[in-house]
């Protein structure tokens, strides 16, 4: 592990063990609702970040996991997490198997639009037939319990979010230090040259695909348990376009970036939405919001984690920022 | 399903095809000879159907126009408009890759949908047909259509011959055709194509806008309503192939038939069955039924 890698673990670690003890009860739900969009940031960064394909489908999976919980424990008095959980993560990882065997035929652009129609048909059977229960969305009765003891109290469903967090991180940190993890990277680069050299390129995204909708259904079971509430609007584009937006934000090509992207997006998100500041403008919180998306996308290509890199070039008269960022990634 | 039910769904699927066209076209359009990605083209339909909303009573009230002059002024709002976002902000995404354009037209269409709440309001509103096309024909004892659809199918159909005519036919259509093929090629011999672009990009707002101004009677006008249209308008690009304006034409029937009989054979799967068309063609042709250029 690098040294800056490890510095922004550790930063990490101390200031998420830190908010359950000093902060209050809403930094707390805020601090848990942002950790699940870093897992789900997390889960698109292996798609766009290493595997190069642009999803603009993935709360497809995110919701598919957060139905899954709801629909299978409707009748149970005590549901258990230990076989809730992995029940939603291969909910959401079929529909991905099914999603990615048909659009990874496709390229760019098709990929995007064909990715985008399938969350869309998800949405549209969520919303119109009985089984998602319509615009209203359904509740979930009882908050599942980990091994019969009970997590539903704010702080310990916190650090079940925090430990799901550090596993999603540490998985992902060792797929894309693997044989697998360099192939995709390979794919990202120059995926002719990756088939040429023997790799059955297919199969290898369509991997990737499957590990990042199982991913993103994780991160949908535990939105779903933490609001203890489901509607369409989880599978909709815009949860999409937001979760593009925050690995774009963080900056791709690292795994640090997307997690950044979804604070410094929940923050964003929560600073446009403050009546304190806007008054009653911030019922027009989209406006900002758009801009600012325009603005970041347009001034800061390499996302705030490359930030530092544009400072130096901008500024400092340094060379190419991919030099910088390359010279970092060596030390 | 009896005769004349059967004759009303296929004029309905017929209209509702068209509609898309226009929208399709101009997204694939766009995409095929700037290699952008607007998602924000919904949105300018949606315009154009708040622009028909606003504009019909300042437009009856100013010199007594109806319908043909509130679309014309319609028309050339949105085509200043056009011109103007492209100049302003889309000019900026021809050399970045996908993803930024997706961000930023992303983004685009919040900043639209924000305005729009602003200015008019988050109600839903209706549209007046206006009284010379709100008759009915009868085709059976309970059954009538209105002439207004017909009125729709047919702008659409005279639309769609003026912009086959235009890119097959004049030294214009050539220029952009070239243009879609080799882009360094078309500005060494001598054309403009900064010039170019920016009026295609504009024409192709002005018909999404068109469009949403001729919907706007029969579909009523509501918040978020581009949208849905812009979603089912890229399956028809997928299908039709990028770039194909003959593809996008076939498609967007295609998805007409589909849906408007899904709806009343199969009400209950007809969300779903255009995304499942969708996924057979993918199967057997994974860049779409034509492909670009022709």
């Amino acid at each position: 592990m690098k040294k800056s890698q490890l510095v922004f673990l550790v930063i990490l670690l101390f200031s998420l063990l830190v908010i359950p003890f000093w902060g209050s009860e809403y930094a707390l739900d805020w601090t848990t609702k942002t950790m699940i969009y870093g897992i789900f940031a997390l889960s698109l960064e292996l798609l766009v970040g290493t595997t190069g394909l642009i999803c603009f489908g993935q709360a497809a999976f995110f919701g598919i996991g957060a139905y899954a919980v709801v629909k299978i424990s409707a009748n149970q008095t005590t549901p258990e997490t230990m076989y809730l959980l992995p029940i939603s993560i291969l909910m959401a990882g079929l529909y991905a198997l099914f999603v990615g065997a048909l659009s990874l035929r496709t390229k760019g652009v098709y990929f995007i639009m064909v990715t985008l129609a399938f969350a869309q048909m998800a949405y549209y059977v969520i919303h119109d037939t009985p089984i998602g229960g319509g615009t209203d969305g359904i509740y979930l009765y009882s908050k599942p319990t980990l091994l019969n003891w009970p997590i539903s109290s704010s702080i310990t469903f916190y650090l079940f979010t925090l430990s799901c967090l550090i596993l999603v991180l540490g998985f992902l940190g060792l797929i894309t230090h693997s044989r697998f993890g360099r192939a995709l990277s390979g794919i990202r680069i120059n995926e002719v040259r990756m088939r040429a050299i023997g790799f059955e390129t297919y199969n290898y995204k369509l991997c990737a695909f499957v590990i990042s909708g199982m991913i993103a259904g994780l991160a949908g079971y535990l939105f779903a348990v933490k609001d203890g509430y489901v509607n369409p609007e989880l599978l909709s584009w815009h949860l999409s376009g937001s979760v593009l937006i925050m690995i774009i934000l963080g900056g791709l090509g690292h795994l640090r970036g997307a997690l950044i992207g979804a604070f410094s997006f929940a923050l964003l998100e929560e600073f446009f939405r403050s009546e304190f500041i806007f008054g009653s403008f911030a019922k027009h919180w989209h406006l900002g919001l758009g801009i600012s998306i325009i603005l970041c996308v347009a001034l800061l290509p390499r996302g705030l984690f490359g930030m530092p890199a544009l400072i130096q070039t901008k500024f400092l008269g340094a060379k190419n920022p991919d030099d910088i960022e390359q010279a970092q990634d060596n030390n | 399903m009896d005769l004349s039910t059967f004759f009303i769904q296929i004029l309905n699927s017929v209209q509702y095809g068209l509609l898309l066209f226009l929208v399709a076209a101009g997204l694939t359009l766009i995409f095929g000879i700037m290699g952008v990605i607007n998602l924000a083209h919904g949105s300018f339909y949606m315009m154009g159907s708040y622009l028909a909303f606003a504009l019909s009573p300042i437009v009856a009230d100013s010199f007594g126009g109806g319908l043909i002059s509130t679309l014309i002024i319609g028309v050339l709002i949105a085509l200043v408009l056009g011109y103007i976002l492209e100049w302003l902000f889309y000019s900026y995404l021809y050399e970045r890759d996908h993803l930024q354009q997706v961000l930023m037209t992303y983004g685009l269409i919040l900043v639209i949908e924000e305005i729009r709440s602003i200015l008019v309001g988050d109600d839903v509103h209706g549209v007046p047909i206006p009284d010379w096309l709100s008759a009915s024909i009868q085709l059976s004892e309970v059954m009538n259509y209105p002439v207004y659809r017909l009125f729709i199918s047919g702008v659409c159909i005279i639309l769609a011959i003026a912009m086959f005519f235009v890119l097959t036919k004049t030294k214009l259509g050539m220029m952009i055709r070239a243009g879609s093929v080799n882009r360094e090629m078309i500005q060494s011999l001598g054309v403009n194509i900064q010039l170019l672009y920016r009026l295609v990009f504009a024409t192709g707002i002005a018909i999404a806008a068109f469009a949403g101004m001729v919907a706007a009677p029969v579909s009523s006008v509501y918040p978020g309503m581009g949208q849905g249209v812009l979603i089912i308008c890229f399956v028809i690009v997928v299908i039709g192939g990028i770039g194909s304006i003959r593809g996008a034409f076939i498609a967007s029937l295609l998805i007409g038939f589909i849906d408007t009989f899904g709806k009343v054979l199969l009400p209950e799967v007809a969300g779903v069955l255009v995304y499942i068309f969708m996924a057979i063609i993918l199967l057997y042709k994974p860049s779409g039924l034509f492909k670009a250029g022709s």
